[in-house]
């Protein structure tokens, strides 16, 4: 399909200004110099992702960026983060970026465990290491995105973080992505992990924004895990300025006889976007994405994933629960690809939403494309409404009707919530939800019951 | 003691009324059976009592312990007394039973104003009532209801009235889906709640479950209504003469 741009819109004519002003301070070797510019002369060909291509659908990047925000190019620390790091009170290896921007400082990398590496992004941008350039490219899938794109052209931190072959770590690596909301900025950030054979590791992520003023927010996460390892990754994006519009993307190239799982729990998130990209490196693979969204008012949470089975023998599962309240939308575009050697291919998809009122939507766009012959793959996609009598049910057992709703939400969230396998953070994640679920406006719920 | 006064209750979206006039008294440590032939509204009078919102009560009044109780909803009424006994216990997936036998039980002492159960004595209380009913330990830890057989499910039910001791214990078609052994194990759950402060309606079809649970008083329903009251055999009697003589009273 050619897509016809006829016009630029103030936003894309300023991002343009904005790399041809910064792509010489921005960090990087030659080759990734080379990245940025094809990134970009990509970008400035299809502009901005917009309803009618159909990966971008329900969310319209063009129209939901009026303006490009000034690049944040440096950020310091002030009381609100460094309050917001202490009530986080992360244990272990801590990864700070504010607004983008990676914080030695506020870090905490004293206690790295034998095996790992961590540099800024900057830094290793620099480096000239060949390996790196391959990797953030990432899986051939992901190539042609657009938002994805302007991420590779205007990243300017983000961590990088390496684990050798063997290494088992007890703890998880946790990367706290704070938008510092001083002033309204766009944040592009990337954070790159590769985990050697047979690592097993989790990574957290937390995305929050702390001040008032809303961002425009592009991360991006690459991992490329080895043969026989197990990495885990967490993310919970929360706590976003209202005008807030980020879009986040993880992407995967996931080794042999490997497992890689990733949870995202996102509550208060403003409007988002999260791709995923992955892609199978190796045969008798195991990959989950789950994740739970929790949205009201306004707020926008788009799920668009791709996973390609290119090799036999892989296995991947999706979950991802939607509740939705307020005038709140919901997508979920999930699409897996089984190529003609794939053989042995066990997929399984699932979108399950619970609407709690009338002015909340949910568009479900489950895509199977299947080449090979011998495989087994399904998808469901259900939206609901909660079930009436089992609150009924709750209530006659005396149960207020709050109470009884939040059981069943809860229980609801906590099926997909189940397989965060770090228990500290499953916790973590329980307690977010029933915090929200505390918080909701009961009012806009009695319609639905 | 629950007195319900010319009780009359249509379905909420629709014109169909179901309770015509319908008044009774249970009193304090009396067991009333309610039998009627099926659409006669029987359980449809066990969820007006226990206040779900399908129905639209256009007259009369529901006391218990002479308090209306038609302007609570359901989840004080529970707290007031009420206990409804499912005829299809609900499902609830993701939710321990355990987690929502203390949710319940704390809902209710707090809604009295009572300090909620410290977990060693919540945990002790369930062990026992459960050991009593041949219930193992391990359908405790499962979500609420999920896989459960029927007769699991029932077993379940008389457990939740057991922890949760109400004044007024409904139990609708009890009986339903349950063999010999299990329906045996049900009644002596019920048996052991017998208590001179205590009502019991019991709502079946079959005489069979009152050979188990010996009624006080047996109420007639049809079309809405009670339309004949005696003791314990008139159940025998509707057993061999069946319902048809009762049609044209209503």
């Amino acid at each position: 399909m050619s897509i016809v741009t006829p016009f630029k819109t103030a936003a894309e004519h300023a991002l343009s200004a904005q790399f041809s002003a910064a792509k010489a301070e921005l960090p990087g070797s030659l080759p990734v110099r080379k990245l940025r510019e094809d990134a970009f002369a990509g970008f400035e060909a299809k502009g901005l992702p917009h309803r009618r291509l159909e990966s971008w659908r329900y969310t319209d990047l063009r129209a939901l960026l009026r303006e490009a925000k000034p690049l944040a190019i440096d950020a310091s620390a002030t009381p609100a983060i460094e309050a917001r790091l202490d009530e986080l009170a992360l244990d272990g290896v801590r990864l700070v970026l504010i607004d983008g921007a990676f914080s030695a400082e506020l870090s905490t990398l004293e206690a790295l465990p034998d095996g790992v590496a961590i540099h800024s992004l900057a830094e290793a941008l620099v480096s000239g290491r060949e390996d790196l350039t391959r990797v953030l490219a990432g899986p051939g899938i992901a190539q042609g995105d657009t938002g994805l794109m302007l991420n590779t052209a205007l990243m300017r931190d983000g961590v990088f973080i390496e684990i050798a072959d063997g290494t088992e770590l007890a703890q998880p690596i946790a990367i706290v992505s704070l938008a510092s909301g001083e002033a309204e900025r766009a944040i592009f950030h990337r954070s790159v992990v590769v985990a050697g054979q047979g690592v097993k590791a989790t990574i957290f992520e937390i995305g929050e924004g702390v001040g008032a003023e809303a961002s425009q927010i592009n991360g991006a996460i690459v991992f490329e895990t080895g043969d026989e390892s197990d990495v885990q990754h967490l993310r919970i994006v929360t706590g976003q300025a209202p005008e807030t519009v980020q879009v986040q993307t993880l992407m995967a190239s996931v080794g042999g006889h490997a497992k890689f799982e990733s949870f995202a729990l996102v509550c208060d998130a403003a409007t988002l976007r999260q791709q995923y990209f992955v892609e199978y490196a190796g045969e008798h693979s195991e990959v989950g994405l789950r994740g739970v969204n929790l949205l009201g008012g306004s707020e926008h949470s788009d799920v668009t994933l791709v996973m390609d089975h290119a090799v036999p023998h892989g296995v991947s599962r999706e979950m991802f629960k939607t509740i939705i309240g307020g005038e709140a939308t919901g997508v979920f575009q999930g699409k897996v690809i089984v190529r003609k050697y794939a053989q042995k291919t066990d997929g399984g998809m699932r979108s399950n939403t619970l609407l709690l009122n009338d002015g909340a939507t949910m568009f479900n766009k489950p895509e199977l494309e299947i080449f090979a012959d011998d495989v087994v793959c399904g998808h469901g996609a259900t939206v609901a409404q909660m079930d009436g009598e089992q609150l009924f049910y709750l209530m006659a057992r005396g149960l207020p009707r709050r109470e009884a709703e939040a059981l069943v939400l809860q229980a609801f969230a906590g099926e997909a919530v189940e397989f965060v396998q770090d228990e500290s953070l499953r916790g973590m994640v329980m307690d977010r939800i029933e915090a929200w679920l505390a918080r909701r406006d009961v009012a806009a719920v009695a319609g639905a019951v | 003691m629950l007195e319900i006064r010319n009780l009359v209750v249509k379905i909420a979206d629709e014109d169909k009324q179901i309770l015509n006039g319908l008044s009774l008294t249970v009193n304090d440590g009396e067991v009333a059976a309610i039998m009627g032939p099926n659409g006669s509204g029987k359980s449809t009078l066990s969820y007006v009592i226990a206040g779900k919102e399908d129905y639209e009560v256009l007259d009369g009044e529901i006391l218990l312990d002479g308090e209306n109780v038609l302007e609570m909803e359901a989840d004080a009424r529970a707290a007031a007394g009420i206990f409804l006994a499912f005829q299809y216990p609900l499902e609830i997936p993701g939710v321990a039973t355990m987690t929502f036998l203390k949710a319940a039980m704390n809902a209710q002492r707090r809604a009295r104003g009572e300090a909620e159960l410290l977990t060693p004595d919540f945990i002790k209380a369930v062990n026992g009532a459960a050991d009593r009913l041949g219930i193992a330990r391990d359908m405790l830890r499962r979500p609420l209801n999920v896989g459960f057989s029927g007769g699991e499910k029932k077993r379940m039910e008389i457990l939740q009235m057991a922890l949760l001791s109400p004044s007024m214990c409904i139990l609708d078609e009890t009986d339903s889906g349950l063999d010999i052994d299990a329906l045996r194990i049900v009644a002596e759950g019920v048996n052991a709640l017998r208590d001179p402060r205590r009502g019991f309606l019991v709502i079946t079809h079959y005489q069979r479950l009152l050979d188990h649970i010996v009624p006080d008083t047996v109420h007639v329903m049809s079309k809405g209504r009670i339309v004949k009251t005696g003791g314990k055999e008139l159940a025998l009697e509707l057993e061999k003469n069946g319902y048809a003589g009762y049609a044209d009273a209503a």
